[in-house]
Parts: structure tokens; sequence; C-alpha cells
């Protein structure tokens, strides 16, 4: 999917030299510009985006007094530095430790999500063995299967883990380990190999006398970079974000995720909007670094995922 | 297909015959062809086999065990207290007023979030589409909810929604739609807290939703747009009779997405309570959802055999209710085929 589809040159040339009123009805939207109307709205809708997290961090940093203020406080104040400090030294919330459990187990994750699907996204879209259809229907289905339906049993499960008196519930490997790999990244991968990597490129490798997995270092992973960027983002923004699973096997405990610590913060009998608020920004920073630097990217495979499934 | 079947014959075999020289080759000749006949034979399984092993037991097995679970008695706090319930957690599933409650909170926290989120999100994606300048940093701002973890989200309008100084009744002050000594508690009514939650969801997801049918609209021929010249549709008509009816399958698509998540909503309803471990959606249970309530039930009452009951009622809902879902929105684009 690229930004903009070439236009057919004819018709952009025909609508054009039609009088002005019918040719604004006569054009397809993208090749219609956006009047100040658009601008008005679209900044709009961005501003309503945009306001919660602008004013969380302006929380961030003011005393507990700006959230008794009517109006409320919309400009940042001095005291970020103190509320930061609050939050992580906290002793019953294990803020330090749950970004650095967040930090692991989105990297792992991610990694992981990213070499198991891409090796099986490349044996379904270039290699033949027997089975290789019905497996990949089953992967396609498994993509439908809402997850939340097996938290009781997971739990259940995670406690007759080895390692680990009591199985790994409490321990970030419970979260870690059902998300290695994703039915969606395998989908992916699969597409974008189908897409990318011609038949013949993989033919002359095995000439050369190149083993699989050869093929797959040398071959398909150089093509595949794109796609890998894309679904590496993905997996991270989700992973990082994922509150339910995290919360029960991970809840109480002194080795939460960032987003358990969160709501350990917001929970008791009196919330404080200003500390809470500080550790939002502080779980929301990397984020928000990551649309940044990968936006494009994201985009990109939001986008391209809608045009394939 | 025939360049497709040619890596699956040995590529090393030099005589298409088969292995007669490899066999009466020399030593190392021998070692090399046999692991490349498994390279070639068993490799695709060994790349494929980590996705399926590590999916059948912690995706799929979880999910069948979970029936298992739900027709035993199976309590956290008691592990003595197990045996078959048979359909025990079932019947009292039937007679629970509290699941109809949540029940009914989910329902109406969905429906308040789904419609306004997709129409909106169509109306913005039919904006994007048109040519802007700086056009994918419009994309890219409207994703900013998407990033945002639902946690910080969550917070940060559980703060606009309190009650005595909230952004939110100070808005409808200024817009002069509410009074300064009948501020609306959103916590204390089903109507209030719903709205308060449905407008979390909408804000998380409307720009997401705007991605995928602006994907969609850009691979619409253009050419069509002028045919609708001759009817002199406006671009408002346009949009619902044009572009709509041709983006019909990615309309299905997040429809039955926002469907199976509306249905599981899990964080909104928790962290907008201000005890929110507790998980009871309310003091009297305003807003509390089937996902909050098999937490609760799971985790604060340790009925894990219940908690398996409740998601598979659950799973059966949200089956039902995206099919319905996916058959209505067919049905109503379809007259414009």
């Amino acid at each position: 999917m690229s930004v903009a589809t070439p236009a057919r040159p004819d018709a952009g040339r025909a609508a054009a030299d039609k009088p002005s009123r019918r040719r604004l009805m006569g054009r397809a939207p993208a090749e219609t510009r956006g009047t100040v109307w658009t601008y008005l709205f679209l900044t709009a809708v961005f501003a309503i985006s945009a306001f919660p997290l602008y004013w969380m961090f302006v929380i961030s940093t003011s005393t507990d007094a700006a959230l008794a203020e009517l109006p409320p406080a919309f400009v940042p104040s001095d005291q970020l530095m103190a509320n930061l400090r609050d939050v992580f030294s906290r002793d019953d919330v294990y803020f330090a430790t749950s970004v650095a459990n967040s930090f692991i187990v989105s990297t792992v994750v991610t990694v992981s999500v990213l070499f198991f699907c891409s090796v099986a996204g490349f044996a379904f879209a270039k290699l033949r063995f027997r089975g290789r259809n019905a497996l990949m229907v089953i992967v396609i289905l498994t993509l439908t299967v809402p997850n939340q339906l097996g938290v009781v049993a997971l739990y259940i499960l995670m406690g007759y883990m080895p390692g680990r008196e009591g199985g790994w519930n409490g321990h970030i490997i419970a979260v870690i380990v059902p998300s290695l790999v994703s039915a969606f990244g395998v989908f992916y991968m699969r597409q974008f190999i189908l897409g990318t990597v011609p038949d013949e490129l993989i033919e002359s490798g095995r000439v050369d006398g190149a083993s699989t997995m050869r093929i797959y270092w040398s071959i398909v992973v150089p093509a595949l970079r794109p796609a890998l960027a894309v679904l590496g983002l993905l997996t991270f923004v989700a992973t990082w974000n994922d509150f339910q699973w995290p919360l029960i096997t991970l809840g109480g405990t002194d080795m939460p995720t960032s987003m358990v610590a969160l709501s350990d913060l917001a929970s008791g009998n009196y919330v404080t909007y200003r500390r809470v608020l500080t550790g939002a920004v502080v779980a929301t920073v990397p984020l928000i670094i990551m649309l940044i630097i990968g936006g494009r990217q994201i985009v990109r495979g939001i986008m391209e995922g809608a045009v394939k499934s | 297909m025939s360049t497709r079947a040619a890596p699956a014959r040995p590529v090393g075999d030099r005589s298409p015959g088969g292995q007669g020289p490899a066999r009466g080759g020399r030593e190392p000749m021998s070692w090399r062809h046999r692991l490349h006949r498994f390279d070639m034979r068993y490799t695709p399984y060994i790349l494929v086999a980590p996705f399926f092993i590590l999916f059948i037991v912690f995706g799929l097995f979880p999910i069948g065990f979970n029936a298992v679970v739900a027709l035993r008695t199976w309590r956290l706090d008691d592990p003595t207290a197990n045996g078959w319930a048979g359909a025990e957690n079932f019947t009292r599933l039937i007679e629970d007023d509290y699941f109809w409650n949540a029940l009914y909170n989910t329902f109406g926290i969905f429906l308040l979030s789904s419609v306004p989120q997709l129409l909106l999100a169509l109306i913005i994606a039919n904006l994007l589409n048109r040519k802007l300048r700086a056009q994918v940093w419009w994309r890219v701002g409207i994703l900013l909810p998407y990033i945002t973890p639902i946690t910080a989200s969550t917070l940060v309008f559980s703060a606009f929604f309190s009650r005595d100084f909230g952004m939110a009744n100070w808005a409808l002050e200024v817009l002069g739609l509410g009074a300064e000594g009948d501020r609306i508690d959103w916590r204390a009514s089903k109507p209030a807290s719903w709205t308060a939650i449905a407008t979390m969801v909408n804000w998380k997801w409307i720009g997401y939703n705007a991605l995928l049918y602006l994907a969609a609209m850009q691979s619409i021929p253009r050419d069509i747009y002028e045919a609708a010249a001759i009817d002199g549709a406006s671009p408002w008509k346009q949009l619902w009779r044009l572009t709509v009816p041709m983006i019909r399958p990615v309309v299905i698509f997040t429809v039955v997405l926002s469907t199976i998540g509306g249905l599981q909503l899990f964080t909104e309803p928790m962290l907008f309570d201000l005890n929110a471990q507790a998980a009871t959606g309310g003091a009297n249970r305003e807003w509390q959802t089937i996902a909050q309530l098999i937490y609760k039930v799971g985790w604060r009452e340790l009925n894990l055999g219940y908690a398996a009951a409740m998601s598979w009622a659950l799973f059966l809902i949200i089956v039902i209710v995206a099919a319905m879902n996916a058959l209505i929105t067919n049905r109503l684009g379809g007259g414009h085929k």
C-alpha cells in the first residue's frame, strides 16, 4: 500500500476540464484537495486525540492543588521531578521494577515473535511440505479465537509449570511465554514473503547448495526488513499495553509490569491522580517515542493488515 | 505451479532418476546428500513447529481445558473442594442477577461505543482520503490514542469524569449544558458511567478504524466517482452511497472486530472505578462488565470453576453477536451492490 496510488492520468485531467460546479462532484475523494474545513476538522480530531496525553503531562508536573482548580490546569508546572521521585520511591508499588519488567517482557516477546513468525511464514510461503495448506488454514482460524476465553484455564496451567514453587504465576515468564508466537504474525509474514521474494531467488540459492536456514538468513531476511519493522513495532506496543492477563497472573506480587503497577497506584482508599498520572506518563513515553520514530511503519502495518485480511 | 514444485526435489541430486550416484559415491558426498534430504523434508516442519507447539499448549489447550474447569468445582482457596459439578456452574449462572446485570452493562457500553466509533471513523477516513499536506503526519497523529496504554488513558479520563473538579463537568458548564449546583456524578448511574466509559473506548479506537477504512478507500477505482457525477451526488451522498458500499468487507471486518473487543471490555471499567482492584464496577455494579465479573469471581472470590463457566457464556455470546452483526451490516450495504 503506497501512500498515494498513482491516479490514472486521463481521469484527473478529464475532471479538471469540467465546469467548476461538477468538478467537485464527479471527482474521487483522493483527487479532491482538502479545503479549509477539512484541515479544521482534522485539526480538531488531532487535538482531541492529543489532549488527554497533554493533560496527563500537565498533571504530572503539578501539585495536588492543580486537580482542585476550576477552570482546570492547562499549563505545565515545575513539580515533575518531585512527582517522579514520589512514584518511584513508593515501596508498595514496585514502579521501577515494573518499568524494567515491561521492557524485558516486550523486548523478549518482540524478538521471539519476529523470529518464529518469520521462519514459519517463510515455510508457509516458499517451502513445500505435506499438510502445508491444512496447517495454514489452522493458523488463519486461530486468528479469530478470542484469547480471553482461556484465561481461567491458562492460570491453572501456569500453576503446574515446573521450576518454581507454585508454578509460573507471579513471575513475568507467565506473561512472556504465551505471547512468544502470534497467528497474525505468521499470516502477515507469509503474505509479505509471497509478495516480495520471487521463487527464482530461492531456487538459485538451492542451486548454490544453500541449506534452508541459509536461504532464510541471506535471502529472505534482507527482503523482509520492512515487514519485520512493522510487525516488531505493533508487537511491542501490544505487549507493552497488555493488561488483563498480566493483572491476573502478576497482580499483588512484587514483579508487576508497568500496566499492573499503574493499576496498583490507582487502587486503594484514596487515589492521588497526580501520582497516578505521573506513573502513566512514565509508562506512555516509550510508546510515544516509538510512534514518532516508527509512525510511518505503524500506519503502514495497520493499513496493509486491513487490505490483506 | 511448476516453478513452485522445483525446490521440492533435492536440487543436489544429480540424476533425476534418484539416489544412484550418491549411494555409490564417496563417504562425505553421501553424508551431505543425506543432510540435504533431511533439510528438504523436515526443515519446513521444524520451522512451523514452534508456532504450533506454543499455540497448542498456551492457546488451544486452555480453551479446551476451560470447558473441563467449568464443569468442576474449582476453588483457589480450597484445593480439596474439587470434583465434578455437572451443570451446576451453568445453572447458577442463569439465576445470577450479577451476571445479567453485567451482560446488560456490557451491551449498553458496547452500543454507546461501537456505533459512534465506526461512524466517526468513516467520516475521518473520508477526509484523510483527500489530497492533503503532510498526509503521513495526519495519519500518525490520529494513532496517538491507539498507542497510548489503555490503563494510562483510562486514568486520565477517570480524572476528567470526576464529579467536582472534572474536566467533563467543567466543559459542560462552559458550554451552558450543565449548572454548577447540578453536576453530573459520572459514577452514580448507569447512563452516566456508560457514557464516560464509551467515551474512552471511542477515543481509543476511532483513529485505528479510520486507518482501516482509509486503506480500503484507497483501493476503490477512481472512475466510479466520475460516474457518480451524472447523479449529481454531493460529497456527503458520495460517501454513503458509493464509498461505504465499496468498502463493505472492511466495514464488516471492523464491526466484527469491535464486537469481539467491545464485549470483552475490561481495562476501562476496571480503572474507571476509584477502587480499581475491587472489580465491582461501581458501588452498585453500575458499569461492571462480564470480563470484569469473570475477574472478580475468579480472582477476588477465588471460584475458578464458576469463572470458567462465565467465560464460556461470554464466548458463545461473542460468537452469536459477531455473526449477527456481520449479517446485519452485510444486509444494510446489500442494496447498493
